[in-house]
């Protein structure tokens, strides 16, 4: 069994509660950071912990915090990114929904770090019943004094709100998100200049993900050290894994960064392999938006190495023959599973969430769904998949914030790989369909 | 001068001030700027979102020699000490121009022959210059119904670019903003939404900074070809605004009034709508004289300026030499 930093505790019955939690050991990084540490000692011991950004982008948390401008007289926020919309990734919903204590912690440990004295946390709007379960838990924080003024006697105070969002994917692009949270539409704004310097009603604000604030509080009670030695190389730490797909044990995994890929999807302490004992046909490995890879190609690199679930393991190769950690969001497809549908899909998401704001993005996604449902359904042409190629191409780089590669990059990577497999649908369209509706008859019932 | 940086653009190397935008810079310079179809300088913080202007930064400043790793938006991107930028030299930035073009064109209805904004169409000039004669697009487009935005306004959404520019110029021209994009992606649309009126004394001015026929003068609709009206710079006692205008005249008709623009195609003073609207007989104004438009447009080919002797045979001549 692997180290467990964030689900040690989650099968604790009553976790969800204060009493439980501080039971459990919770609270006690509050505790060691407000009493003996000052701020720069968090900062510090966060960039010792060598964590990265647990939302998608893998940036080194601690040299992000080190960006926020100490020098404007301006307030500085704390945004928590809980807007969680990525097709596949699900891993802070289970967190804050099983541990929501956990996040509190690590927000009054990264506000206390940051300086900041108002910290909100961004949640999806499909997600009420988490938004109920955070403000429930944020009472009861605001009744021990975890939060509000002078926390635990300090002379340090935190007040902690929780923002739900309207349900816009984009917003959990954090310029976007922030421009939600100001009350504004959600559109990304143009950078720089970085929330660091400008940010929540124009002020030096930090945004990061729930999983990389809920690793704070370990980092403070066991040292960055500690944390830093779990892992690969620049991979340090645990992951929370969101597997799903034709696997027979889909879930919420927290592995240590290093697992190989392989054992990952095949031993029974995780993913517990394909159901139906059948064939491993690609896995998409960090939520839609990253790379889709073959089995050969997941399992093993270019070079012929072991494949493991590290950031850099899996972008070895760089996108022609590699992806991305990504959120986490860790989707299977076993050999039943059509690409070109699944692409289909994947575009629908990109053209439905993009915000419009920027040319190539707003037309383009709707340009390559509408390519690829007629693909799909039995009106494509060969020189369509050079098209697709080529819009996914005048997409990519040529917009104001990553949603553009997004949904740029399963285009370019599907067609790079499972090429053939558009062919064939351009070739035989029919049986192609029949296949698919057979199969979704057959999902029906 | 030490406040001044050296930024290459081009080839050309010109000394601009501090937070001079690279886009600044190369209009200083004054040929083969990038284009730009939301950025309008008289309005704060328009700009980043056709992406038409992007430009290659091949080494970002003297100190950090390296070349930036996307292309970046020009209207945008502050200038640094010794930075050097590709604009129509780099391969790479006319490709993603050509990109953006077809992008913009995708959705757009292409009914210029019929379009109040043929001739004086930003989104022409640019498909002229940038884009390719033909289309790969062969899905359905968008379209929206005309409606009425106020007594003098009619949108016409399926032209529009969602550039923002009358979004912007609402907030910062006029007293309460009653419209703006709902909906998302390419089905996103400028709109009152409740059919609200736009009416303040201002209102006008979002069909001068409309690059496109979205936003077109209900008292102008299909009067006249633009390049068959003269342009006349006038000026009027008004106590709302400078009452520098131009006046597009039919023969002795004022068919329309406009505000002045610059080279950029951005309007030098904006103007209300009584001297827009309401002053279309020629004794209410101090004509100053014929208004030369510049750039490339046809207006500026003077076409109702030749003198036409014999208009069957000048025709002619001018089909068959070309």
């Amino acid at each position: 069994m692997g180290k467990k930093i964030l689900l040690e505790h989650v099968d604790v019955p009553g976790i969800q509660t204060l009493e439980v939690y501080r039971k459990m050991g919770g609270y006690q990084a509050v505790e060691k950071a407000l009493k003996s540490m000052n701020p720069d000692e968090v900062v510090e011991e966060v960039k010792k912990s060598g964590l990265r950004g647990r939302g998608g982008a893998g940036f080194p948390t601690g040299m992000k915090w080190s960006f926020l401008d100490k020098k404007s007289d301006k307030p500085r926020y704390l945004v928590c990114n809980a807007d969680e919309s990525e097709p596949g990734t699900f891993k802070d919903r289970y967190l804050m929904q099983r541990i929501p204590h956990m996040l509190i912690e690590g927000m009054i440990c990264s506000s206390f770090a940051l300086g900041a004295r108002t910290s909100y946390i961004y949640v999806r709007g499909e997600m009420m019943y988490v938004i109920r379960i955070l403000e429930k838990a944020i009472a009861e924080a605001y009744a021990a004094g975890l939060l509000g003024k002078n926390i635990l006697g300090s002379d340090y105070s935190l007040d902690l709100y929780v923002q739900p969002g309207g349900g816009a994917y984009i917003c959990g692009e954090e310029t976007a998100l922030l421009e939600s949270l100001e009350g504004k539409r959600g559109n990304p704004r143009n950078k720089p200049p970085f929330p660091a310097v400008w940010g929540l009603y124009g002020c030096p604000t930090v945004v990061n993900n729930v999983e990389t604030i809920a690793d704070v509080p370990w980092i403070i009670n066991h040292g960055g050290d500690a944390y830093a030695a779990i892992g690969i190389g620049k991979s340090t730490g645990t992951k929370l894994i969101s597997a799903c797909g034709n696997i027979k044990k889909p879930g919420v995994y927290e592995i240590e960064l290093g697992v190989p890929v392989e054992e990952f999807i095949y031993s029974d302490e995780y993913c517990g392999g394909i159901t139906e004992g059948r064939k491993l046909k690609a896995v998409v490995a960090g939520g839609s938006s990253v790379p889709i890879l073959p089995a050969d190609l997941i399992l093993t690199t270019a070079n012929n190495e072991k494949r493991l679930m590290t950031y850099e393991s899996l972008s070895d190769g760089g996108f022609v023959s590699g992806t991305m950690l990504g959120s986490g969001g860790f989707i299977v497809f076993d050999d039943r599973q059509c690409i070109v549908r699944n692409l289909w899909n994947f575009s629908r998401f990109y053209h439905h969430e993009s915000c419009g704001q920027c040319s190539p993005c707003r037309e383009g996604t709707g340009w390559m769904e509408k390519v690829l449902h007629r693909i799909e359904h039995g009106h494509g042409k060969m020189s369509d998949i050079d098209l697709l190629v080529d819009v996914a191409k005048k997409i990519e780089g040529k917009t104001i914030c990553p949603l553009g590669e997004a949904a740029a990059w399963p285009v370019a990577s599907a067609i790079r790989h499972f090429r053939a497999e558009f062919e064939e649908h351009v070739r035989n369209p029919d049986s192609c369909l029949k296949k698919h509706l057979h199969r979704e008859a057959a999902l029906a019932h | 001068m030490s406040d001044k940086l050296k930024v290459t653009i081009d080839g050309t190397t010109i000394e601009v001030d501090k937070g001079t935008t690279i886009l600044q810079a190369a209009r200083m310079i004054g040929k083969n700027y990038p284009p730009a179809m939301c950025y309008y300088t008289p309005l704060k913080n328009t700009g980043g979102k056709c992406r038409v202007c992007l430009v290659k930064v091949a080494q970002a400043s003297e100190a950090n020699p390296r070349p930036m790793p996307k292309l970046v938006a020009s209207c945008l991107t502050q200038v640094e000490q010794g930075m050097v930028v590709e604009n129509e030299t780099s391969p790479e930035v006319l490709e993603a121009r050509n990109g953006v073009v077809e992008f913009l064109l995708i959705n757009h209805p292409l009914d210029c022959p019929v379009c109040d904004q043929a001739g004086e169409c930003d989104l022409q000039n640019l498909s002229f210059d940038h884009g390719k004669g033909i289309t790969r697009y062969e899905e359905g487009r968008r379209e929206f119904e005309k409606i009425d935005i106020g007594s003098k306004v009619q949108l016409h959404m399926t032209r529009c670019i969602l550039c923002y520019r009358c979004v912007y110029l609402a907030d910062q021209l006029t007293e309460k903003r009653v419209h703006g994009v709902i909906n998302r992606g390419d089905v996103s649309e400028i709109s009152t939404y409740i059919q609200n009126a736009i009416e303040n004394d201002f209102s006008g001015n979002i069909i001068d900074v409309c690059p496109v026929g979205a936003l077109t003068d209900k008292t102008y609709r299909f009067k006249q070809r633009v390049w068959f009206s003269k342009p006349f710079d006038a000026h009027r006692n008004c106590s709302k605004c400078s009452g520098k205008t131009v006046l597009w005249m039919k023969g002795d008709d004022i068919i329309r009034v406009t505000s002045r623009k610059d080279k950029f195609g951005e309007v030098i003073d904006f103007i209300c709508n009584e001297c827009r609207y309401d002053h279309k007989n020629p004794a209410d104004w101090v004509i100053e004289g014929p208004r030369h438009i510049e750039d490339t447009s046809v207006i500026s080919a003077n076409k109702y300026e030749l003198p036409v002797v014999s208009p069957a045979v000048n025709v002619d001549a001018k089909f068959v030499s070309e």
